[in-house]
C-alpha cells in the first residue's frame, strides 16, 4: 500500500492536463509545481541536515537569472574597459547552465559556512541573498535592474536532425513541470536513502556522534548544500521561461517563507511533505481568491499555516503516517528475524 | 608495565605522551603519559574531575592538546579531526547516551556504518548495482552488529525510546560498526541497573576475547576490578598509579585520592 501512493500521485498528477482546461487553474498548478520544486530543494537541507537556509530564494533567482541571461544573451562592460559579449544560446542549455552555476553558488555558501550552524547559518544565507538581490537590482547593465528582464523565450528542447519541442502552451509546461519535479523527487529521493543522506541525518541528530563514526560533516553539508541549490535552480529557470520576465524581486523574503512553510506544514525530512505543504499553500490563495477579499486570502493563508503547526506540529506527512503505522525510514521487516550469521565465541 | 595477558608480548598500540591540556589558566591534565597494549583493557579512573574525560577527547581529535602528542599504532593523531581518528580504527562512545534519537535503531546502526560503504553518489544517483548491492552488505553488517551487543530484537524502534541501557548498547554498536581495532569507552555503565551491567560486563568480554584494545573510563569499581588487565588512576590531571589492580588496591595514594585527603590538601593551597 505505501508503494503504491507514489504511483497513485504520479498517474493522477499526470493526468490533470487531459481533463482540466481551465487555464487559470493550469497556471495555478504551473506555479505551484515550480515552488514544490523550489521547496523539495530547501527540504534537503533543512529536513534532513537540519539548516535552516532563509536566503533560499537566492539560488532560484541565481538560476532564474543566468538561464534568462544565457538564451537572452548579453553585453556589459566589466572593469578597465573589458566588454563581454555573449550570444544567445539555446533555451535548454540555459536550464542546464542555471542549475550548474546556482550549485557552484551553493558549493560556495556551504564552504562559506561549515563552521557555522543554526542561527549563525541562518544568517550567513540572509546575508548572502539580500547582496544577491541588489546585485540584480543595480547591476543594471546585465539585469536591466528594476526595469526587468523582458521577452524571455519559453523552454525549448532541440534535437538536430529530428526537430523541436517548445513550451508556449499551459498543458506543455505543466508537464515540463512535472517532468522536472518527478526527477528531482527521484534524485532526492535516492540521495536520502544513500550513505550521502544518512550522513546528512546524522549531522542533523548529533553532530558530534556523528563524527566520532567517521563521517565528515563538513562534506556533506556542502553536498547537501549544492544539491539544494542545483534543484532550487531549476525551479528558478522554469519559472524566468515560463513567465517570461522576471525582475529582482523573484529574490523577496517572501518566496523563501513561502517555501518554508510549504516544506513545515508538509512535514520536513519526509518526501512527500514539501509536495502535500505546497498543494496546500499553492492553492490556497486560488480556493479564497473565490470568496475573499486581497487582505483577507492572506489572513486564511496565516490562519490555516498556525493551524497546521499547532495541531500537527511534526507536520501533516509525518502524522499520517503515524496513524497508519508506517514510516519512510523504517527497516525492512525481516531484519529483527534475520540469524545470527556470527557466533559470539572466540 | 605488566600486562595480565601472558599469551601475548606488550605491544602498544596508543601511547600518549606527555599530554597537557589548559583551559585558559585551568590546568585540565597537566602530564599524562600512558600506553595501551594490542589487546589489553585499561582503565583510566579517578575522582570527579580528574581529567578523564578530557583525556579521551584528546585522544579522539576533539580537543587539541596544549602539549605532548597521541600516537595510534604509530601515527601521530594530533592534527587530525575527529572523523579522521576514527577512520585510523579508533572509536569512542560518549558519557552521556548518545544515538541518534529520532531514527530506529536499525538506521542509526546503518548511519554508524558510513565508513564501510562501498558505493559512491554516482552508484546511488543512478542506483547502480553496485549501490544495491553495498546497502545489502551493510543490511547484513547492521544486523549482526545488533546482534552481537544483544538488542536485535528492538532493531525496530526508535532509538530515543529504548531503555538507558539499551541506548548505551547501541552507541557500543555505533562504535563498532566503523570497524575499530581500539575502543574507548566513557563511563559506559553509569546510570545502569545490575542486570543491564551485567549484560555490558558480558560483552566487553567478548570483544575482549576478539583481541579488541579497550580503554574505559569508569566509576564502578567492581566493574574496573573485575575487567581491566591494567589501571591508570588520574587525580588533578596527573597520574598517580598505574599498573595491575591488585597493584591498585592496595595502593595508598589512590585510597587517598578517594578518601579526599588529597582534596583538602589542594583547598589548602
Amino acid at each position: 500500500m505505501k508503494r503504491l501512493v507514489p504511483w497513485l500521485a504520479f498517474i493522477a498528477f499526470a493526468s490533470v492536463p487531459l481533463w482540466l482546461h481551465d487555464p487559470y487553474l493550469l497556471n495555478a498548478f504551473i506555479t505551484t509545481g515550480i515552488f514544490i520544486i523550489a521547496a523539495m530543494s530547501l527540504n534537503l537541507l533543512l529536513g534532513y541536515t537540519g539548516q535552516l537556509s532563509l536566503g533560499h530564494v537566492a539560488f532560484f533567482g541565481i538560476g532564474a537569472y543566468t538561464s534568462a541571461l544565457v538564451s537572452l544573451g548579453f553585453n556589459v562592460e566589466l572593469f578597465a574597459g573589458i566588454r563581454v559579449v555573449h550570444d544567445p544560446w539555446p533555451v535548454w542549455s540555459g536550464f542546464l547552465i542555471g542549475i550548474l552555476v546556482s550549485a557552484l553558488c551553493g558549493y560556495v555558501v556551504g564552504k562559506l559556512s561549515f563552521r557555522v550552524r543554526g542561527a549563525y547559518f541562518v544568517i550567513v544565507t540572509i546575508s548572502f541573498a539580500e547582496v544577491v538581490r541588489l546585485v540584480a537590482l543595480n547591476w543594471v547593465e546585465l539585469t536591466q535592474g528594476p526595469l526587468a528582464l523582458t521577452s524571455i523565450p519559453p523552454m525549448t528542447l532541440g534535437f538536430p536532425g529530428i526537430g523541436y519541442l517548445d513550451f508556449y502552451s499551459k498543458q506543455s509546461n505543466y508537464y515540463l513541470v512535472f517532468g522536472v519535479l518527478v526527477l528531482s523527487y527521484i534524485v532526492i529521493s535516492r540521495l536520502v536513502h544513500s550513505h550521502v543522506g544518512r550522513a546528512m541525518i546524522a549531522l542533523k541528530e548529533n553532530e558530534s556522534l556523528a563524527v566520532s563514526v567517521g563521517i565528515d560533516v563538513t562534506r556533506y553539508l556542502v553536498l547537501a548544500a549544492m544539491f539544494s541549490a542545483a534543484i532550487a535552480g531549476a525551479a528558478g529557470s522554469l519559472y524566468a521561461h515560463y513567465l517570461e520576465i522576471i525582475d529582482p524581486d523573484v529574490f523577496s523574503f517572501l518566496y523563501t517563507i513561502t517555501m518554508v512553510i510549504m516544506v513545515i506544514t508538509g512535514g520536513k525530512g519526509t518526501l512527500a511533505g514539501p509536495i502535500v505543504g505546497g498543494l496546500i499553500f499553492g492553492f490556497v490563495p486560488v480556493v479564497a481568491r473565490s470568496f475573499a477579499a486581497p487582505e483577507v486570502q492572506w489572513m486564511l493563508y496565516g490562519l490555516l499555516m498556525i493551524l497546521i503547526v499547532f495541531v500537527l506540529p511534526q507536520g501533516i506527512v509525518p502524522a499520517i503516517e503515524k496513524w497508519f503505522g508506517v514510516s519512510e525510514r523504517n527497516p525492512q521487516a525481516d531484519i529483527g528475524t534475520r540469524p545470527a550469521k556470527i557466533q559470539d565465541t572466540p | 608495565m605488566t600486562g595480565l595477558d601472558q599469551s601475548h608480548v606488550p605491544e602498544p598500540v596508543l601511547s600518549v605522551e606527555h599530554i597537557a591540556v589548559h583551559f585558559g589558566g585551568l590546568v585540565a591534565i597537566s602530564d599524562l603519559n600512558f600506553v595501551v597494549n594490542r589487546g589489553e583493557v585499561v582503565s583510566l579512573i579517578g575522582p570527579n574531575g580528574a581529567g578523564k574525560t578530557t583525556a579521551f577527547n584528546v585522544i579522539t581529535g576533539f580537543l587539541r592538546p596544549t602539549k605532548g602528542e597521541v600516537r595510534y599504532r604509530g601515527a601521530s593523531l594530533n592534527n587530525l579531526k575527529p572523523h579522521q581518528v576514527t577512520s585510523l580504527g579508533l572509536a569512542r562512545t560518549f558519557q552521556r547516551t548518545s544515538v541518534f534519537q529520532s531514527v530506529s535503531v536499525f538506521e542509526n546502526v546503518m548511519i554508524g556504518l558510513h565508513r564501510r560503504n562501498q558505493s559512491n553518489l554516482i552508484d546511488a544517483l543512478l542506483a547502480l548495482p553496485r549501490q544495491r548491492k553495498s546497502e545489502q552488505e551493510l543490511h547484513d553488517l547492521a544486523a549482526e552488529l545488533l546482534d552481537i551487543v544483544g538488542i536485535a530484537r528492538r532493531a525496530r524502534e526508535v532509538a530515543g525510546a529504548l531503555s538507558y541501557g539499551d541506548q548505551r548498547l547501541l552507541g557500543v554498536a555505533l562504535a563498532l560498526a566503523s570497524d575499530p581495532s581500539m575502543l574507548l569507552l566513557d563511563e559506559p555503565v553509569s546510570g545502569m541497573n545490575a542486570t543491564e551491567t551485567a549484560r555490558f560486563l558480558d560483552l566487553l568480554n567478548r570483544l575482549h576475547d576478539r583481541g579488541m584494545s579497550i580503554l574505559l573510563v569508569e566509576h564502578d569499581m567492581p566493574m574496573v576490578m573485575g575487567v581491566s588487565d591494567r589501571i591508570v588512576v588520574l587525580n588533578y590531571g596527573r597520574i598517580i598509579a598505574d599498573g595491575p589492580p591488585a597493584s591498585i588496591q592496595g595502593n595508598p595514594e589512590v585510597i587517598r585520592a578517594y578518601l579526599g585527603q588529597g582534596a583538602n590538601r589542594h583547598a589548602r593551597n
